[in-house]
Order: C-alpha cells, then sequence, then structure tokens
C-alpha cells in the first residue's frame, strides 16, 4: 500500500467525520459544530424540504452511555414542549453505526456574543427568560445538569433557547443503559432526583455545583440553580466564577448576594427554585427588596428614593416651602 | 485477535505471539519513530534507520514493553517516550547505533519514508510530526484492511473507485459522471460504491485502532484524536 500525502490524510480524517445518511431522509449540507459528545451538521429533511440539524457521535457504541445520552436528550426534549428548548424531530442509529438526533435548526448567537451589547436591566430581563424554560422542565422533574453560557443561545428574533440537555436527567426514575422509557410525568413534590446509579461526574466546571462535582448519587434541581447563578455571575462580570474575582466589585450588592444564594455550597441555603432566583431579580429590576440581601437603613433609604424619587422631590419641596413660609410668612 | 490481544500479546512470554504482536505494532509506529528521530536529533537517515531497528529490537526483547500500562496513559506517547530515553542513552554511553543489535530484523522501507520527509511540508515540533505519522500510519493499515475486505466480499471495484477518488491527488477531483464512465457504472453506483467504501474504511481504521489500544476508554481518546476532533 503506497503512502499518503498530508493532503490526502487530511482529507480522509474529514471524511471520517461526515456522518453516513445513507438510507435516511436527510442530505448533508454543511459542518456547523462540534461539541463533547459529537458534531453538529446542517442537514435537509428531503421529505419535509426544511433545514434541521443533526447531532451526531463520533463513535458507535455504548461506551460511556454516549449513544443512550442522546436518544434520552432527544426523548427528554420530544416530551418537553417549550418555547425556551429546541424541538426534536427524530432520533435514531446510521448506517455507520452512529447515533443521531435531528433538531429543529437555530440561527442565533450564544449568551457570550450576545450580552456584549446589551445594559444591566436587559441582561436581568435575559436571565429571567433563560431560567422560563429550566422552570418548566423542573416542574416536570427534570434537571439539566450542565447549564452554562455556551448552553443558551439567542435567536434571530431574541428567543431565548437552553440547548444540549445531553446530561439531563429525570426524576425517580433513573436511565441506566438500556432503559427504553422515560418517566414523563414527575410529582412536583419530588425535592430529590436519582442522578446516575455510578455516581459519575457529568458537568462543566465553574458552573457545576459541590454536589454534582463530587460525583454525588443524589442531586436534584438545585444544582442548576447553582448554574444560573453561575451564569448570572457572568452576565454580571463577563467572566465564569472563580476565573476574575476583582471584577464583581462593580455589580451592586442585591445582585451579588443573589449570586451568592444561588451558588451557595449547601443546596438548602440556596434558592429552591428557578422562579424562587427569578422573583428576587424582578425585585431588583422593580426597586424592590430582594429577599437575598438584607439591607441597612440608609440602603433602604437610598432604594426608595430611587424607586420614588419623584414623589420624594415633591414631598421635600412642600416641605422646604412649608418651612421656609413658616418661618418668612409671618413677618 | 480480540481488542485487546496486541499489546498484551507484545508482553507475552510466547516468542512467536510477540514476534508477530510487535511486527504489527512496528506497522504502524516505524514510520513516526524514524521521521521523528530524524526531525528531533537531525541524525543522518542512515542512523535514524539503525535506531528505528534497534528500537523495535528491544521491543521485543521486552524492554520497554513491560513497563507499559495503559492506565498511565497512551501506548503512543508511551512509544515516543521509549524513544527519546533510548536515544538519550545511546548518546550519554557514547555508543555508536548498530544495525540489528536485537534478535530481529524488521522489513521496513526507509528509502520510502525518507522520500516523504523531502517532500512533507516540516511544520510544528517533531511530537507533532510524531502524531501526524500515526494518523498517516493507522489510515495506511486501514486501508490495507480495507483492501482486503473488499477482495474478500467481491467489491474490488469499490475499493478501486475510492482509490481513485479519495486517495489521489487529483486537483480538481473526476466528477462522479466522469468516474462512472471511467469505470463503465451508472452515476448513482459510483455515489452507492464511493458511501459503502467510506464507511467500509471508516470501520477498517477504527477496528486497526481498536486493536493498538488497551482500554476503551483509550480507543475513545486515540480515536478522537485521529479523526482530529475535540477531546473532552
Amino acid at each position: 500500500m503506497k503512502s499518503l500525502s498530508d493532503r490526502v490524510v487530511a482529507r480522509l480524517q474529514a471524511d471520517m467525520q461526515i456522518p453516513d445518511l445513507s438510507g435516511t431522509r436527510y442530505n448533508l449540507l454543511r459542518y456547523v459544530a462540534c461539541g463533547g459528545m459529537g458534531s453538529v451538521w446542517l442537514a435537509e429533511d428531503t421529505v419535509l424540504k426544511r433545514r434541521v440539524a443533526l447531532k451526531v457521535l463520533d463513535l458507535a457504541g455504548p461506551a460511556d452511555d454516549l449513544d443512550v445520552r442522546l436518544l434520552s436528550e432527544a426523548r427528554i426534549l420530544a416530551s418537553l414542549e417549550h418555547p425556551g428548548m429546541v424541538p426534536v424531530h427524530d432520533a435514531g442509529t446510521l448506517a455507520d453505526g452512529r447515533a443521531f438526533c435531528c433538531m429543529k435548526y437555530v440561527e442565533g448567537q450564544t449568551l457570550a456574543q450576545h450580552i456584549a451589547t446589551l445594559n444591566l436591566p436587559d441582561r436581568l430581563r435575559l436571565l429571567e427568560r433563560i431560567a422560563e424554560p429550566l422552570d418548566f422542565a423542573h416542574a416536570r422533574g427534570f434537571i439539566h445538569r450542565d447549564l452554562k453560557p455556551d448552553n443558551v443561545m439567542i435567536g434571530a428574533f431574541g428567543e431565548v433557547l437552553v440547548m444540549d440537555w445531553g446530561l439531563a436527567k429525570v426524576g425517580v426514575t433513573s436511565l441506566e443503559a438500556g432503559e427504553t422509557e422515560i418517566a414523563t410525568a414527575v410529582q412536583p413534590t419530588q425535592n430529590s432526583l436519582r442522578v446516575t446509579g455510578q455516581g459519575s461526574v457529568l458537568g462543566t466546571r465553574g458552573y457545576m455545583s459541590p454536589e454534582q462535582a463530587r460525583g454525588d448519587i443524589e442531586v436534584d434541581q438545585r444544582t442548576d440553580i447553582f448554574s444560573l447563578g453561575a451564569i448570572l455571575t457572568f452576565m454580571l462580570t463577563g467572566s465564569a466564577p472563580g476565573e476574575l474575582p476583582a471584577a464583581s466589585g462593580s455589580v451592586p450588592r442585591p445582585l451579588r448576594a443573589i449570586c451568592e444564594k444561588a451558588m451557595a455550597a449547601d443546596p438548602n441555603a440556596r434558592y429552591q427554585s428557578a422562579r424562587g432566583m427569578t422573583a428576587d431579580i424582578t425585585h431588583y429590576l422593580n426597586g424592590e427588596p430582594v429577599s437575598a440581601y438584607p439591607e441597612g437603613l440608609l440602603e433602604r433609604s437610598g432604594r426608595v428614593f430611587t424607586r420614588h424619587r419623584t414623589a420624594v422631590v415633591l414631598v421635600a419641596v412642600y416641605l422646604t416651602m412649608r418651612v421656609l413660609f413658616i418661618l418668612f410668612g409671618r413677618r | 485477535m480480540t481488542r485487546h490481544s496486541l499489546v498484551l500479546a507484545a508482553q507475552s512470554n510466547d516468542p512467536a505471539t510477540r514476534s508477530r504482536a510487535i511486527e504489527a505494532i512496528a506497522a504502524a509506529y516505524w514510520r513516526p519513530v524514524y521521521k521523528y528521530v530524524r526531525m528531533k536529533w537531525n541524525i543522518a537517515p542512515e542512523d535514524a534507520a539503525d535506531f528505528t531497528q534497534e528500537f523495535f529490537s528491544r521491543l521485543l526483547e521486552k524492554e520497554f514493553l513491560d513497563s507499559y500500562e495503559s492506565s498511565k496513559g497512551r501506548l503512543r506517547t508511551f512509544l515516543r517516550t521509549c524513544a527519546d530515553r533510548l536515544f538519550m542513552n545511546q548518546a550519554r554511553d557514547s555508543k555508536r547505533l548498530k544495525r540489528g543489535v536485537g534478535s530481529t530484523h524488521l522489513s521496513l522501507d526507509f528509502m520510502e519514508a525518507e522520500q516523504e520527509l523531502a517532500t512533507e511540508l516540516r511544520s510544528g515540533s517533531p511530537e507533532d510530526s510524531f502524531d501526524k505519522e500515526w494518523v498517516r500510519s493507522i489510515f495506511v493499515l486501514g486501508l490495507a484492511r480495507l483492501q482486503a475486505s473488499c477482495e474478500s466480499r467481491g467489491k474490488l471495484i469499490h475499493f478501486e473507485l475510492f482509490e481513485r477518488y479519495d486517495l489521489e491527488d487529483d486537483d480538481p477531483k473526476p466528477s462522479y459522471a466522469q468516474l462512472a464512465t471511467e469505470f463503465g457504472l451508472a452515476t448513482t453506483d459510483v455515489t452507492n460504491y464511493l458511501a459503502f467504501a467510506r464507511r467500509e474504511f471508516r470501520r477498517c481504521v477504527l477496528d486497526q485502532l481498536r486493536e493498538m489500544t488497551t482500554s476503551e476508554e483509550e480507543f475513545r481518546r486515540e480515536a478522537q484524536a485521529l479523526l482530529g476532533v475535540k477531546v473532552t
């Protein structure tokens, strides 16, 4: 066998990554991106004549349960219909043995790209919208477990999408390899959700809760609250938590307190729901006290003044005029 | 051979088993080792050839591989470190590199490797070159498997099409219609045959790699390096 030129080797390398779509309804259009599990490709659904995103694993086979995780992601997305989650159309195995998942193709920006142009109130409103699909998923017993800025996309029309549910787990039912059913109905009162029988560590450092980093068998939706707090820190400082602590100096204290509460080491000390956290964000935006921050008298006065500036000024002017009238009006 | 057998066989006490396994490992690694020493220490081609023979002789004599533990790192990195160590020891002892010191002498085409070196772009470190050569060697071995597989299944034309379209350096490449005329096939057959050959090539390469690794974890990491994708 003759040797291969650098050019041919590069071509073969590229060829080997191309998913074999023979026997499917999809035509490959172009490569989009790669991730931890595999790569994403833009394809055309030849039956419905629409563009779709194909997420394809790099390798076939059950190692690391990647194929189970991809299928699990597809099923979770299929069972959760929310404007903040990417609709899944199809899933299966390609002719080359690799598992794939077909989803709506979303064109847009990552969170990091998008927030560069936003002011503080808009960033906070954006976080509220990131929390919406999360709260929706939690209410149905799902936890994301890999929430980070890279997994949030802002669509061309401003839609906010929480992506990559590949590490997500469902309520009381553990998705071990080989299981084919997912419990779609989980009691909302269920506080503790089984994550994985092996207790393996999955997630992204900086955005992963301490209990998840330890590989605790039992983690619940509060692991996502930690990640949401880390995302808020990123949105306020431009850095992942722990990367650039000095940058937090310019962050208003109530917002810093919200981040700290969301990212408390003890899950019991965190917000117990995404809605609870966004309620505090809304309070802050409305100039109201936030539960995470016990403010002093001076700060409270300052906040009340800021919130009711016109009324305070009018009252002050009225009182000043009264005093002046009392002092000089009698002469 | 089962997936773990090649490296384990190379650590075997049975000389025949060990010899076969070392030959298979040498087939994948002799080019990377030869080009690596040529680039890293800038030694003459004949000295690099002697060193490469010496290196694989010592592998056969169980000098290196017995200390290899897959849990501590990749075979690829281990062999490159062994090559470094052997060279440093020889330099320290001021010994001349001798041809075929060990119990075997592999038939390796150093002339061809030298010609490749002359035409290849010398970019990156010797370590990068080692890794690049390793990818090339695995692909060459995968192609040999593909050819054998196609021949045994009566699908040699699939391989010939693949060879013509994917392995030639032509620029621009021939169109599928041109290939159809050249091979006397319908254009749709060309599409299907090439898809088959590419799928089989991927399988052959990954099978080859599976034999060269000692654990599923190492296999997956090496496969991702081979495919040039991000490793997490």
